[in-house]
């Protein structure tokens, strides 16, 4: 019994080490593209020699087995037998994924389905074969048959090269148009089987189900006999499939349209519904033999990419939701702890026997109390801390296949991979900063040629950013490529309405009509990006997540996307302030300092906007008490104090009666149950159980300008 | 009201799964009831912290153990006459559906009174012109042993009155 148990430990240990392993197989493989150095190669061999090994011990044969032939290619390439080509690079990219595959498929105690091993084996196979392959044969040629039992993804990259003008190559089966007459179609049925993964592709059943109503009505069952229990049920992943039946007078290609985006990851079958049919009790299929339009992939890489499916669904059970903490943030706990015992010990005496003359002794405990505990606070707060590299982790690998896939060149640059981010902000910006740099790659890049011809480096880059400013981090997705096109933006918001044509509009406010629903200039809709689904989406989870977007760019030279985030959405380190019987809290983060206002340093312009002379700049004053309406002690200026703020570059003073203390305090969303209120944050609870309200200093003071603006220029 | 009437009702909704069953409260001279369904408690007067911008009656939010929950006043909201607050004051907190899952508020009455079962067929449509109440957060009237009830669209009257805070206050 104790055995399994200690057995059962270390198989955990084996897949966490394998996952580890995959993930440095993966990350020097991607490095092994631009120049194969041979400390690397020895790298991806130990890796790939651990996972053999362990996974033979452990009893996992199919693992072993296909990991054997990956690690026999990889030590053919380590002994110089061999060259690294992109091909072979890529080849052993797909194995990573496979292996990851069957050992998740292992972790999760189910059978390991081989068929992408399979396929991958054959590969292999056929790259060890050419003995002394040394040169790089070009694309075309040995690009394997697309009938062979080969991935998809494969396919894409060993003729992508060759077939750099249509960005998504494959075998590419056009849609078979459906030889009946329009006028005797009285609707569709529409069998739609996404792959499990649709939404990891971000994309969403509903909004196609939208887009066909706008063709006629719609009808729409999902078939639910595919998802599992609840337990098991991975909420990432889409079981469900539809039968969609579609009334009205709708040419085919414009279903298919509408199925564009998601054609790649889904079967879709679609029937024309005739006329008399439907003037029956029911609408039955055609007679005709029904076109189904097979995914652009090879049927091999649909059996893949279902194998796939039970290996993904199951990843969820066990882990979900932990945190990986880094062992001296450990340490630092412990040590704190010990110290909170030590505190209660020494007071715990009070309790027991108490003399007037402890007073002393009883006071500074309670300091050293106050000084742990938020210590504690401090360090507990640090565990939900994670380096944004966990996000980044992903982009390399990303970058690499998405600008082979469009037959672009670009180099990605990391940095600030370590600064630290609330895990909630962490998981949240995931996506769109995935969103953002497909959308670089895809729109903001140029093809080579196009580079070369606007006299830049063949070769795009594609920066990723994070560091600290002020409370706040900033990540940036920035590209050296076309940059954003404010004519062509403007025209096509002219063409929707959004924009009235003799509007005139400043760069930003071009710039953030990129963030409208639906709104798009691609010219031409690509699997990658183009639907204008999606910016819309970046800016409302980010605006969730406490932060805002904003965007630089220049034409020609490339854009800047800059996201600025809160640091941790629970805890604000506040100065609470009273105004009349009224409590509220302001960051201290936006606090300059507090002064004692004078008669001198005030003056009024206009008899109606008061300034304050701050050092040598003269600041608008703002009335707490006039913004919320609010019963002050005083309104004279100078019987009250101003708290010099700065928000967004802007600096101001408020007006309040009291200063009272500086603490952290937790921010509870005033949303949740009522509703945003302007100038406010957010609440927080007293130790006295009392509600106090968090100012929002930066809308406050836009607040107060929109006051203002008319009444008086603003000094500056 | 009585406990007699209280002892019946709930007799009856054991004969008949039909009746739905209605918190009363008391608001100055009328008596109005909520589906208690929608009810998540009754609490006594708490604290209220006014938050800005706010219409006349929401009173503010208070701390329901670690939530932030708005308060409105009936009294105010139905343009009946203002009391003063104590501890005899009564909060019947209720949940709503909102656009971001539901929604906890608070709910300031007079008194609470009772428990009622309520057929649906003894709902009656309420008469265009019902005094201070607007008559769209009036869901019907029933009428129990002479007396008649009020009964409120909770969803109604808690969606109209904790929105539209418009940024046009500031």
């Amino acid at each position: 019994m104790s055995l399994d148990l200690e057995m059962e430990e270390i198989v955990k240990v084996f897949f966490e080490e394998s996952f580890e392993g995959l993930d440095a197989m993966e990350s020097g493989l991607l490095t092994l593209d631009a120049q194969a150095d041979r400390e690397t190669i020895n790298t991806i061999f130990r890796a790939a020699h651990s996972i053999k090994g362990g996974a033979g011990t452990f009893g996992f044969l199919e693992i072993s087995q296909f990991t054997h032939s990956v690690e026999t290619l990889l030590d053919e390439m380590r002994n110089g037998m061999r060259s690294v080509t992109p091909d072979a690079v890529q080849v052993l990219l797909q194995s990573v994924d496979v292996i990851r595959e069957m050992t998740q498929s292992a972790q999760a105690k189910r059978p390991i389905v081989t068929v992408g091993a399979d396929a991958l084996s054959g590969e292999l196979t056929r790259i060890l074969a050419q003995k002394g392959a040394s040169t790089t044969a070009t694309g075309g040629d040995r690009s394997p048959d697309p009938s062979a039992a080969t991935p998809a993804g494969m396919q894409l990259a060993a003729s992508g090269a060759a077939n750099a003008a249509t960005p998504f190559v494959g075998t590419q089966a056009p849609v078979v148009p459906i030889a009946v007459p329009l006028d005797s179609i009285a609707g569709w049925r529409i069998t739609f089987t996404p792959e499990p993964t649709l939404f990891q592709t971000c994309n969403d059943p509903l909004r196609i189900f939208h887009e066909l109503t706008s063709l006629g009505s719609l009808d729409v069952s999902a078939h639910v006999e595919a998802l599992p229990a609840i337990e098991s049920m991975d909420p990432t992943l889409c079981y469900l499939s539809w039968t969609l039946v579609l009334r009205g007078q709708v040419e085919h290609a414009r279903i298919v349209e509408a199925f564009d985006w998601v054609e790649a990851v889904s079967k879709i079958a679609y029937e024309p519904l005739l006329l008399d049919a439907v003037s029956g009790e029911a609408p039955k299929p055609a007679a005709a033999p029904a076109a189904v339009a097979q995914p652009r992939q090879s049927a091999a890489a649909e059996a893949t990419a279902l194998a796939a499916v039970p290996a993904t669904a199951a990843k969820t059970s066990g882990d979900a939701g932990s945190i990986r903490v880094a062992t001296e943030k450990v340490d630092a706990l412990i040590n704190l702890v010990g110290e909170l015992v030590i505190t209660q010990s020494m007071l715990g005496r009070f309790g027991e026997k108490y003399e007037s003359a402890d007073l002393e002794a009883l006071r500074r405990g309670l300091i050293q109390l106050s000084r742990n505990t938020r210590e504690l606070q401090e360090s507990v707060m640090q565990i939900r801390m994670l380096p944004i590299g966990f996000s980044f982790n992903r982009f390399p690998r990303l970058v690499h296949d998405l600008s082979r896939k469009l037959g672009k060149k670009v180099e990605l640059k990391l940095s600030g991979e370590n600064t630290e981010l609330d895990k909630t902000v962490l998981e949240k910006i995931g996506d769109p900063l995935v969103h953002l740099v497909r959308n670089a790659l895809d729109h903001g890049m140029e093809m080579p040629e196009a580079r070369l011809a606007a006299g830049k480096s063949e070769t795009g880059t594609l920066e990723l950013n994070a560091f600290h400013e002020g409370g706040s981090i900033i990540v940036e997705v920035k590209d050296d490529g076309a940059g954003l096109n404010k004519a062509r933006i403007l025209a096509k918001a002219r063409e929707r309405g959004l924009v009235q044509p003799d509007e005139l509009l400043t760069d930003e406010q071009i710039y953030n009509l990129i963030f409208v629903a639906g709104f798009s200039t691609a010219e031409k809709v690509s699997d990658v990006s183009g639907r204008g689904v999606g910016m819309d989406v970046v800016r409302r989870n980010i605006n969730d997540l406490g932060g805002h977007v904003q965007i630089f760019s220049s034409e020609g030279r490339g854009s800047t996307i800059r996201i600025r985030l809160p640091l941790t959405l629970a805890i604000l380190e506040g100065q609470v302030l009273r105004v009349g019987k009224e409590i509220y809290v302001a960051s201290l983060v936006s606090i300059i300092e507090t002064v004692q206002p004078t008669r001198d340093n005030l003056s009024s312009v206009a008899g109606r906007s008061e300034l304050f002379k701050h050092r040598d700049s003269y600041l608008p004053v703002i009335r707490l008490h006039e913004m919320f309406d609010i019963e002050p002690d005083s309104r004279d200026i100078a019987k009250g104090l101003l708290v010099v703020v700065e928000a967004d570059g802007r600096r101001a003073s408020i007006l309040v009666d009291e200063l009272l203390a500086q603490q952290q305090v937790v921010i509870k969303s005033l949303e949740t149950n009522f509703q945003q209120v302007p100038g406010l944050a957010g609440a927080t609870i007293h130790g006295d159980g009392t509600v106090a309200l968090i100012l929002d200093v930066p809308g406050l003071l836009t607040n107060f300008l929109e006051r203002q603006s008319g009444r008086v220029e603003l000094a500056a | 009201m009585s406990e007699g009437a209280g002892a019946k009702s709930a007799a009856a909704s054991n004969a008949d799964s039909e009746k739905e069953q209605y918190l009363s409260f008391i608001l100055g001279q009328e008596e109005y009831g909520v589906n208690i369904q929608k009810v998540q408690e009754i609490k006594g007067w708490d604290t209220v912290t006014r938050v800005p911008y706010s219409p006349p009656y929401v009173l503010g939010v208070i701390n329901l153990r670690g939530s932030i929950v708005p308060v409105i006043d009936l009294r105010i909201r139905f343009g009946l006459e203002r009391i003063p607050h104590d501890a005899t004051t009564v909060i019947i907190v209720v949940h709503v559906p909102g656009e971001r899952g539901e929604r906890t508020v608070g709910m300031v009455v007079d008194a609470v009174s009772d428990v009622h079962d309520i057929a649906a067929e003894a709902i009656r449509q309420p008469p265009d012109a019902l005094g201070s109440v607007e008559r769209v957060f009036v869901r019907g009237l029933a009428c129990l042993e002479g007396k008649m009830l009020i009964l409120l669209d909770v969803d109604g009257l808690v969606l109209a009155s904790v929105s539209g805070i418009s940024k046009a206050a500031a």
